[in-house]
């Protein structure tokens, strides 16, 4: 179902709304003072490439809604600063959108450390808060009207390189020796304490276990000084820019790994996708979507397929598989709470958040007390015969198998990884 | 021949209000400031004053060694930062509080002044300000490898349940400690530009090898010159973990103080404490509406047309512009 | 051969190709930094905006971006000589290159950054060239040409500047005007063009840095930010005027930072090779190969 039969729809319950009685639910156009939600988002700054597609998820989501008749019968309206990926900023933006602005909802921004400097300002008005792509932020805080709209779960050291490492484990020879590369990142050293951890639960030898700066220029001795390690599988963490780099670096220097990946984000990335192409074949990449039939819920499709024609407007990123879902999966567990409490009642909407499942386009979601998922879902995927740049095989299944979670696994295992070669 | 003589030359320069009547009369209008927040009470207004005064604080501490002295520090973000990180690193070894923490900060800072005093003794002009811009970079990286501060991780450093009597909220609390930390540091300011150890900056500043030729002992103020500096600006990001809650090396780092810090008393005027204080009430007012309005990459430009705007048309900043050339 | 022979050669050819990336970034600021005293803290963003010129570019013709980068370096040179004029009106005129010519330029520096995310978007661009996937080998040495060949032009564009300025009229009347500004006014040359020409040259040059910059990785707006402290400390360790010591000092650099790399991990490179300079500073401030102030 497209947006405009949805709206098809609407009219005709319009219509059959005058015949039916009052206490019938009515899709009529959504009336009465807007329900305000407030959030920053990075537009500018190291952030925006991930921050914007967010925002147009967003949109994407308020129009859904506003088309089905609002949430409570009002529209909802989306009021949101561009925090310029600053932490710093943040709490002024929220104290004002909070004191000044008075919105009846806040959500947060994209990323822990924009989501973090939010906390207090959140905590101290006692309002509910649905986080995106956040790790770890409750566990200090310990708020419990935190919501986080992560995969990762609250157990990310023993969970996160579960995939990763049950993957490899099922090798046939099993592998004895891993290096551990990763950025010197928030994100990253967390996971990478998850490998270190499984690695040494599942008997691995830990034979190269360095981060290295955001400022490297040049990733060519770190990816030989790991291939000198001579590791059976290599488990690495990384952003855009230096995931670009390490790939370069590994298919010029013609590694031969059997199995090399984990959170590279970076072909998380169209542009990345684009520019790697076969360099990313047989590489697991840690992801939350990939356009495979096991992974369609939904609403799933109608996103990707009213934000792909927009992002080509805007110029942000092109197929949207990374934030875009888990955005809109945000907003959708903020609208069934509203619905199912039927007012904007903070405490009212932070129990039912906490009782209930939510069914998202991401899939089904519950909550446990600190806010995190109560089952992770740190998907590994693995790109499989990729050729040349073009980009419509990634739209294509196949392309970007799903190996883990065993229930929405969707291909084989390929090795070994060799960058393209 | 009549019996007059000449009446006895004062050395220092003529002033109209006295060092103790000005630090007076600055208490009393942060009393008044804080009395007029606290009237307002809107959280909102607690957290832009905080983000004025703060960047009020680290000008004017930049504009001793930068406008007096003559030295240009680029390396502004790694004091602040310092000062953050102290705040961190105490509160986490020691248990210590916000104010504690402060005293701490200035401590640090200032070791940390006098240390780039020391490194850079022989340095001036441009290479003095590449040698601050490194001294940045290397901050940055130690601080990134120490995991006891939480490295790239980032720390957290949760505000206090109790609010201290008689504020309101904890915002309210941060707010009024750093309308006291600019008042202070803007009478520090004064203090030093019209003291001895003022003159012996200016010497400093207009031709130091003159100024050694003269007697000035210009290393021993230089170096009290890098360390009183160094110790206000890492009392300005003091209070920085406690405003958010969460700080990490990449925007405690952030170029964005480094340019304000040479922005502000540049817009303002570098010759005088009033200088840094209008340039960071102007320019961070601006940035901070900007946020909330236009809101988007936009602010940042800003900053960057009003400063080249600013220099080229008043060189000597605003108060340049009311006086005249200096 | 023994394997840890085998890193630390390939540590230091590596080194040596980043090093050859660095010398292209540094080169222009060596002549407007060394040569003339403007201190061009916004160079690495006139890098960037040519690396993202050259990428749009190549997304729109598929011309090799070493090429493109060449192309573009009239109007680079037009650009910086603009400025030099603006500049010199402002600035030099009054004497306030000190504090206010720092302020002029970093304020530049933000407007071409914010100007790029702006106008092309926070994304990274890149433009791949032909050879960008080849790699040579020399038996256990790796020579990648994505590294290799902006290296090269690099070092060769250097080489003919060198050549210019020791050999033509022209190239003498900047190297004069470093030493002695009044005294090249005697033999009626004006100084001002001259440094406006120089000034161009070195905006010019950092089109061309831009060019081998976006081979070797993806760019963004705030791509420069790494180059800042980098540049800097190349121009001033290989001592001012020196351009021959801007290069030396560039491989330096780049050897000490990957070799470090290699063996004690790269998240202290930067302080290794930062620490190099604020040694080079408090002990010889004119930089290895400068003479004497």
């Amino acid at each position: 179902m497209t947006g405009i039969s949805r709206r098809d729809m609407g009219r005709l319950a319009l219509a059959a709304a005058a015949a039916v009685p009052a206490t019938a639910r009515a899709q009529t156009a959504p009336s009465g003072p807007p329900i305000r939600i407030g959030y920053s988002m990075s537009l500018s700054g190291g952030l925006a490439p991930n921050g914007r597609p967010a925002l147009t998820a967003h949109k994407i989501w308020a129009e859904d809604v506003n088309a089905k008749g609002g949430l409570l019968g009002r529209p909802v309206e989306l009021v949101n600063y561009d925090d310029q990926s600053s932490g710093a900023q943040v709490p002024g933006i929220y104290t004002k959108l909070i004191d000044v602005d008075k919105v009846d909802l806040v959500v947060s921004g994209y990323a822990t450390a924009i989501i973090a400097p939010a906390m207090p300002v959140v905590m101290q008005r006692n309002m509910c808060f649905v986080s995106l792509f956040g790790t770890g932020v409750n566990t200090d805080f310990k708020y419990d009207r935190y919501f986080s709209v992560n995969c990762t779960g609250s157990q990310v050291k023993e969970t996160f390189a579960k995939g990763f490492m049950d993957i490899a484990m099922s090798m046939d020879p099993r592998p004895r020796t891993i290096a551990l590369v990763n950025l010197d990142s928030d994100f990253h050293q967390r996971t990478a304490e998850s490998a270190r951890f499984l690695a040494k639960e599942r008997g691995l030898r830990v034979v190269y276990d360095r981060a290295y700066p955001p400022s490297t220029v040049d990733f060519g001795p770190i990816m030989r000084a790991v291939a000198a390690a001579r590791p059976d599988i290599v488990f690495a963490g990384s952003y855009p820019p230096d995931t670009a780099g390490l790939l370069r670096a590994a298919s010029e220097q013609r590694v031969n790994f059997q199995m090399m990946g984990g959170p590279m984000i970076g072909p998380h990335a169209t542009a990345q996708k684009l520019q790697l192409g076969p360099i990313l074949n047989n590489l697991v990449v840690w992801d939350v979507y990939a356009p495979e039939p096991t992974l369609q819920f939904p609403g799933t499709k109608e996103l990707i397929d009213r934000y792909q024609p927009i992002a080509a407007r805007e110029n942000t990123d092109a197929l949207g598989y990374y934030v875009p879902p888990m955005a809109y999966a945000q907003m959708q567990v903020l609208e069934q709470a509203v619905r199912r409490v039927g007012k904007i009642d903070q405490a009212a909407l932070a129990a039912d958040m906490h009782a209930n499942q939510f069914d998202t386009v991401i899939g089904p979601l519950r909550f446990d007390a600190m806010g995190e998922w109560t089952e992770e879902r740190n998907l590994y995927t693995q790109y499989q015969g990729v050729q040349g740049n073009g980009i419509e095989q990634f739209k294509r299944t196949g392309t970007q198998v799903v190996l883990y979670p065993a229930r929405y696994k969707s291909g084989e295992l390929r090795k070994p990884f060799t960058a393209g070669a | 021949m009549s019996d007059t003589t000449l009446p006895a030359v004062k050395l220092a320069a003529p002033r109209r209000m006295g060092h103790g009547t000005f630090w007076l009369a600055s208490a009393a209008v942060a009393l008044l400031v804080i009395l007029a927040l606290r009237g307002i009470g809107s959280e909102y207004a607690y957290f832009a004053a905080t983000f004025v005064l703060q960047y009020v604080v680290l000008a004017t501490a930049w504009n001793i060694l930068g406008g007096y002295t003559g030295y240009v520090n680029f390396g502004a973000a790694a004091f602040f930062a310092t000062g953050a990180y102290a705040t961190v690193a105490f509160g986490k070894a020691l248990g210590l509080g916000l104010l504690p923490c402060i005293g701490m900060a200035a401590i640090v800072g200032g070791a940390l002044g006098f240390g780039t005093g020391v490194l850079t003794l022989r340095l001036r002009g441009a290479y003095f300000a590449i040698a601050t811009l490194c001294l940045s970079v290397v901050l940055e990286t130690i601080v990134v490898n120490w995991s006891y501060v939480g490295g790239s991780r980032g720390a957290y450093v949760m505000r206090p349940r109790e609010v201290p009597w008689p504020f309101d909220t904890y915002s309210g609390f941060l707010c009024a400690v750093l309308v006291v930390l600019a008042a202070a540091s803007v009478a520090i300011a004064r203090t030093i530009e019209k003291s001895r150890l003022g003159l012996g900056l200016a010497a400093l500043r207009d031709d130091e090898a003159a100024a050694e030729a003269a007697g000035v002992p210009t290393l021993r103020l230089k170096l009290v010159a890098t360390s009183i500096s160094g110790a206000m600006m890492a009392v300005a990001g003091a209070p920085l973990p406690y405003l958010g809650s969460y700080i990490e090396p990449a925007s405690a780092f952030g170029l964005a103080y480094a340019v304000n810090a040479i922005a502000m008393p540049l817009i303002g005027g570098t010759s005088s404490w009033a200088g840094p204080l209008i340039g960071a009430v102007l320019l961070s007012s601006l940035q901070q509406a900007a946020t909330v309005t236009i809101s988007s990459a936009g602010n940042l430009m800003i900053v960057g047309v009003v400063l080249v705007v600013f220099v080229c048309a008043a060189p000597h900043g605003i108060i340049g512009l009311f006086r005249g050339r200096r | 051969m023994d394997p840890d022979l085998v890193l630390l050669l390939n540590g230091i050819v590596s080194g040596l190709l980043l090093g050859g990336l660095y010398a292209a970034a540094a080169a222009g600021l060596s002549v407007s930094f060394g040569m003339l005293d403007v201190v061009n803290i916004a160079h690495p963003a006139f890098m960037v905006l040519g690396a993202i010129l050259v990428a749009l570019l190549w997304g729109a013709t598929g011309i090799d971006p070493l090429i493109l980068s060449i192309l573009l370096t009239p109007a680079f040179w037009a650009l910086g000589a603009a400025l030099y004029v603006a500049y010199h009106h402002f600035f030099e005129r009054r004497g306030d290159e000190a504090i206010q010519g720092l302020a002029f330029f970093f304020g530049i520096m933000f407007i071409i950054e914010v100007g790029l995310v702006l106008t092309v978007g926070p994304d990274q661009h890149f433009a791949d060239a032909s050879y960008a996937n080849t790699t040579w080998r020399m038996g256990e040495v790796d020579l990648p040409l994505r590294m290799l060949v902006p290296a090269l032009v690099a070092l060769s564009a250097i080489a003919g500047l060198s050549v210019f300025l020791r050999r033509t009229f022209i190239g003498r009347a900047i190297a004069a005007v470093a030493q002695d500004r009044e005294a090249l006014r005697l033999l009626a040359i004006n100084p001002t063009r001259i440094k406006r020409l120089a000034f161009g040259i070195s905006i010019a040059f950092a089109a061309l840095a831009g060019g081998a910059l976006v081979v070797v990785q993806p760019v963004d707006a705030w791509s420069g930010h790494v180059f800042i402290g980098r540049v800097f400390a190349i121009v001033i360790m290989g001592g001012l005027s020196s351009l021959g010591g801007c290069v030396l000092a560039a491989l330096a650099f780049g050897v000490v930072e990957n070799v470090t790399a290699t063996f004690y991990g790269p998240s202290w490179s930067p302080a290794v090779a930062f620490g190099c300079l604020l040694l080079v500073l408090a002990i010889r401030p004119q930089g290895l190969f400068g003479r004497a102030a």
